[in-house]
């Protein structure tokens, strides 16, 4: 099972997206410069977090004009799968990719800490080891995680079992004081419509060994492969 | 030629980074003000003397990248 890892300036946990793709597929991750045209071919992409280009104008504004996201976009509509986390869901949305944006934080506070998750759709080639309603804890860390989208969209994702991933509390409870930073409904994950791209602001690349803290991000990589085996 | 762009976030969409400032600003002794709301203000120096041309170009720049359309509205003035 072949990946990529994409990189932009100003990205730092490529390495961390790097293990946890090992550790899943057996084999080490193919790493793309941002300035490349061609991806090699993959099973899996994935876009990692960081500051891509020092989130200037807007988070992910300028990665997702990249030479390297048409290849990226191609390989979308061609169906392979795409996860982006944190910065790398920010850079899907201005991409075009997802819909919505990324805001700044309700708190206007960076959020460096551990929270839990729902999984709200484990029928999905990112969820497939889970069972909807697992309350799952990763860590987050980020300054704009706040989703947007107008309601109608919000909808159409509810809708369409789009949203994969909710903040809440250890119980599972989903609401106001379980939402870590404004979000929309909570929402910390979702698909496109076809199913194919991921994006979600916490990091189940950070919950992957014992050391971590935690091992709960594991079943979102082992996912991946099963999708793809 | 000259571009000044302003993007603005759209109403309805919150802005804590402006609720912030009013916030700040109250506690100033600033009591009349009644909303605040942050945006970016981006300066272009242009080519070309073409004021229908430099606008409609200035436009894609906002719909491809200046601008979030999602969240964002913008406006254009040429000098």
């Amino acid at each position: 099972m072949k990946s990529a890892v994409i990189l932009f300036p100003g990205i730092n946990r490529e390495n961390d997206a790097i293990a946890a793709l090992e550790q899943a597929t057996g084999t080490k991750p193919v790493v793309v410069w941002h300035g490349e045209t061609e991806l090699p071919k993959t099973d899996i992409i994935m876009v990692p977090g960081g500051f891509s280009y020092g989130d200037y104008l807007r988070c992910g504004a300028m990665a997702a004009k990249s030479p390297i996201m048409r290849a990226v976009a191609e390989r979308a509509k061609a169906g392979v799968t795409i996860l982006g986390v944190c910065n790398g869901f920010q850079i899907l949305t201005e991409a075009g990719l997802l819909p919505g944006a990324l805001m700044r934080n309700a708190s206007l506070k960076f959020i460096c800490k551990n929270t839990h998750l729902k999984i709200e759709n484990a029928d999905t080639r990112f969820t497939n080891q889970y069972q909807a309603g697992d309350v799952v804890d990763y860590p987050v860390a980020h300054h704009d995680g706040n989703f947007f989208a107008d309601s109608e969209t919000l909808d159409r994702l509810e809708g369409e079992g789009r949203v994969i991933l909710r903040y809440c509390d250890a119980n599972g409870v989903v609401d106001p004081a379980t939402n870590l930073n404004g979000s929309q409904r909570n929402i910390a994950g979702i698909i496109n419509e076809a199913g194919n791209v991921l994006g979600m602001m916490p990091h189940p690349e950070n919950a992957i060994d014992p050391l971590h803290g935690g091992t709960d991000g594991r079943n979102l990589f082992k996912s991946l492969v099963e999708a793809a085996s | 030629m000259k571009a000044r762009v302003h993007v603005t976030l759209k109403n309805g969409v919150l802005d804590p980074q402006g609720k912030a400032v009013h916030h700040a600003l109250q506690g100033l002794g600033f009591d009349g003000v009644n909303d605040v709301r942050q945006g970016k203000f981006i300066e272009l120096e242009l080519d070309g003397t073409d004021a229908a041309k430099a606008e409609a170009e200035v436009k894609e720049m906002c719909e491809k990248l200046l601008a979030n359309t999602v969240i964002e509205d913008y406006s254009i003035e040429l000098a």
